[in-house]
């Protein structure tokens, strides 16, 4: 750890810190979450994190880069992506460009050269001339590892790769260097901190799982909920803060295709705050439940319950929440 | 590595969680930066680098709280049991007799002993091999071989002695060994029945897997059916695996060079634009058609099981059911869970008589446009027509329509034919006839049909 002197990753002392360097940024973490994060700087291993759509993981990454002020390099995987995309390309364009321009002075050079074999040997310098960092476009992954105080590398839903990608990644994951044949192999000036998320579409491959610490993010609870709700919705009240996570979380329970994420209870959060309500009623919920659920069948599902999950909602609603100075807004 | 850690790992492999060498050292790492004060964290963090699944964690979090709740016990017990080593030994060595370790054994099992009695067990646990259990039905055994290890044959003769001698002394000594001897017996079953809930409950599960996976499929019982799924889910997602690394293969590589220099035209015939040649796939289809009728009642549930699962790997699946008429089911495999998908399959289409012809005239007259020049078409069924026409004439137009034709039969071959079977009438029209019983059969069958299907 000796080496991290000059890099970013200094403020991860301690598994609190992280805690509280995450809460700063708005990212309210679990001790699950920063003790993945603490261990992935200590021992030098990429994180994958898998969990349901719209849990924060994606998030994590963000905030990590916010907190600790360095750049997050975010490649997105998709079906056929390729080393080409995801590591580095020859500016072909600019290489062709330049033989062009250069066609003449070439001319020239080779035309000095009194045999074939004195003008191959010239040729080939240019060769290596053309196939030089200079001419090297870098992608995400070499971006990464070319970050002079770190970075925070994000592999979004890495499920959704081939295996052949998977595969290619791991020589990339666990020694942090590329090669790339024309030059050679390019090491990471300081490791950076890998987070990978997967939303289950496909099973990894063990290789990778091995390589990786794994987190598994699921669905808050309500204390965690609503301190997220809090750091992400300005001026929200107590009581509808309390009412609405209580509401959320039934609906969680309940058997649904798609089951609303904490994206989306900040966004009810939002749209009942912009209707000014200040407490959960019966036709309000009826009127925004498109914002929580997404699938007609799901609302559906949902709508006969609505009178009962309000009335649970609201009704052990302990007394004492709802005395605090919070401006209502409505 | 520290023991306690490498035990633990041993503990998590064997139920089922795979720790690779790498994640091992890993674990020693962690627990060098971490240290072994905070449990809650420990276990967090272990959990990070140990167990690689939400399943994984689940085991890794159960066996967590019983391995270290025992080793709690055995390295608070390590201090204490140096003082008392030296004792012991001085006993054997000085050539005392049995009476002394025996009078040993009695006072451990007396009221606020507790601590050397559960030092004295996880000694005796260490030296009868207890983390080797793998079966419930060895606890005995080795409670045995504890109260063994601890002394009890010492205490087994001077019970002997004392129910020789006469008087009323005499039969309360006898009468305290014997309370001592029931006590140490029941510490040390209560120990390896944790050991086994530890080392040795992932081995039983694995055994119960193997037994299912060649288990004939009418014979299993309803507990069965949970794992078979689970079972079934997870061959579907392997097949899905290998079958998206088949159809992923893209031509890089190869210049196009007719399309290269069209479009580089405007270039002066610089190729600026590169086209690389690329291998065009052909979309294929399955179309699936499931017997539900009375004749492969037994069979109905795994039918519809492997329906269902298929039409998880293969979104594009059209599943038709049929035992008289014959429908489209596709839209309630995938808007239901299974249970409920088959109430409603059966509900509509299924158990009465079978009629393959009926069937196949259904389908021609309202399905027949599915089958294209790239459509595998699926059957699963028995092939008994009660004696019906089995409408030969459309089943090879079918056959012929399609790129192949395949029949997963419940029944054995030695059935094929007997009775109002007309499997060998259709065999001819097929590409493949599989006898499928067993989840093992079903799995080389699937594979056999995906590998087709790239």
């Amino acid at each position: 750890m000796a080496k991290d002197m000059t890099s970013g990753y200094e403020p991860l002392t301690s598994i609190e810190a992280i805690t509280a360097g995450l809460a700063e940024v708005g990212y309210i973490s679990t001790a699950q979450i920063s003790t993945a994060v603490y261990l992935a700087h200590g021992l030098r291993k990429p994180i994958l994190i898998e969990g349901p759509a719209g849990v924060g993981k994606t998030d994590l990454a963000a905030s990590l880069g916010r907190w600790l002020d360095l750049p997050i390099i975010r490649l997105q995987c998709y079906e056929g992506l390729d080393e080409g995309k995801a590591l580095y390309e020859w500016k072909y364009g600019k290489q062709l460009l330049y033989t062009q321009i250069l066609k003449e002075k070439l001319n020239e050079l080779i035309g000095e050269a009194d045999n074939l074999s004195k003008s191959l040997g010239k040729l080939a310098d240019f060769e290596d001339l053309f196939f030089s960092p200079q001419f090297l476009e870098a992608r995400p992954l070499l971006n990464a590892m070319q970050q002079d105080k770190g970075s925070i590398l994000l592999i979004d839903e890495i499920d959704k790769s081939d295996e052949a990608f998977e595969a290619f990644l791991l020589e990339v994951l666990s020694d942090y260097q590329v090669s790339v044949p024309e030059i050679g192999t390019i090491r990471a000036k300081v490791p950076p901190i890998v987070i990978l998320t997967s939303n289950n579409v496909r099973e990894l491959g063990d290789a990778l799982k091995r390589r990786c610490l794994h987190l598994h993010i699921g669905f808050p609870d309500h204390v965690r909920e609503q301190r997220i709700v809090r750091a992400r919705v300005d001026g929200i009240s107590d009581t509808l803060l309390n009412q609405l996570v209580r509401f959320v979380q039934s609906v969680r329970e309940a058997d649904i295709k798609k089951r609303p994420s904490i994206a989306e209870t900040v966004d009810w959060a939002r749209t009942l705050l912009l209707l000014h309500s200040s407490s959960l009623d019966e036709q309000f919920v009826r009127d925004t439940l498109n914002v929580l659920l997404k699938h007609e069948s799901d609302i559906a599902a949902i709508s006969p319950h609505i009178p009962r999950m309000v009335r649970e909602a609201i009704g052990t609603d302990s007394g004492g929440r709802t005395a605090s100075g919070y401006p209502d807004l409505g | 590595m520290e023991r306690q850690i490498s035990n633990f790992i041993r503990a998590l492999r064997s139920a089922d969680v795979k720790v690779s060498t790498g994640e091992a050292l890993d674990a020693a790492r962690t627990v060098a930066m971490i240290g072994y004060g905070d449990r809650a964290l420990l276990k967090d963090s272990l959990a990070c680098v140990l167990a690689k699944s939400e399943a994984e964690k689940d085991v890794h979090d159960k066996l967590f709280d019983l391995y270290f709740a025992a080793s709690n016990q055995r390295s608070s017990a390590q201090s204490e049991a140096g003082e008392r080593e030296d004792s012991s030994e001085d006993g054997e060595s000085g050539g005392q007799d049995a009476a002394d370790a025996a009078e040993q054994m009695i006072a451990l099992t007396q009221p606020g002993n507790e601590q050397a009695l559960a030092t004295a067990v996880e000694r005796a646990a260490e030296a009868a091999g207890l983390n080797d259990i793998r079966f419930s039905t060895q606890t005995a055994y080795y409670a045995q071989q504890m109260v063994r290890a601890m002394g009890g044959e010492a205490l087994q003769a001077r019970l002997l002695e004392a129910l020789q001698r006469s008087g009323a002394e005499a039969d309360a000594d006898a009468q305290r060994m014997i309370d001592a001897r029931r006590a140490l017996t029941m510490a040390a079953r209560e120990r390896a029945e944790r050991a086994f809930e530890v080392f040795g409950a992932g081995e039983t599960e694995k055994f119960r897997d193997e037994v299912a996976a060649t288990k004939r499929l009418t014979a299993l019982e309803a507990h069965d059916m949970a794992r078979m799924k689970l079972l079934i889910a997870k061959i579907a997602k392997r097949l899905a695996v290998k079958h998206s690394r088949r159809r992923k293969k893209t031509s890089r590589g190869i210049l196009d060079v007719r399309r290269t220099m069209r479009a580089n035209a405007g270039y002066d015939g610089v190729p600026f634009n590169v086209i690389w040649r690329q291998k065009k796939k052909d979309r294929p289809k399955i179309v699936a058609i499931c017997d539900v009728s009375g004749s492969v009642a037994a069979y109905v549930r795994f039918l519809l099981l492997l329906l269902y699962s298929l039409k998880e790997v293969i979104p594009d699946l059209h599943a038709y059911a049929f035992s008289y008429r014959l429908g489209d089911v596709s839209g309630i495999l995938e808007e239901n869970e299974f249970d409920g998908a088959m109430k409603k399959i059966l509900r509509e289409f299924g158990l009465g008589s079978t009629s393959y012809g009926q069937a196949w005239s259904d389908f021609k007259t309202d399905h027949e446009t599915v089958i294209d020049r790239r459509t595998t078409i699926l059957v699963l069924g028995d092939g008994r027509s009660n004696y019906g026409d089995p409408r030969l004439d459309l089943f090879s137009g079918f056959a012929g329509r399609a790129k192949q034709t395949i029949w997963l039969n419940p029944e054995g071959p030695g059935l094929w034919g007997t009775g109002d079977s007309v499997i060998p009438r259709y065999a001819p029209y097929c590409k493949q006839m599989s006898h499928v019983a067993t989840l093992k059969d079903l799995e080389r069958a699937l594979d056999e049909i995906l590998t087709s299907y790239s």
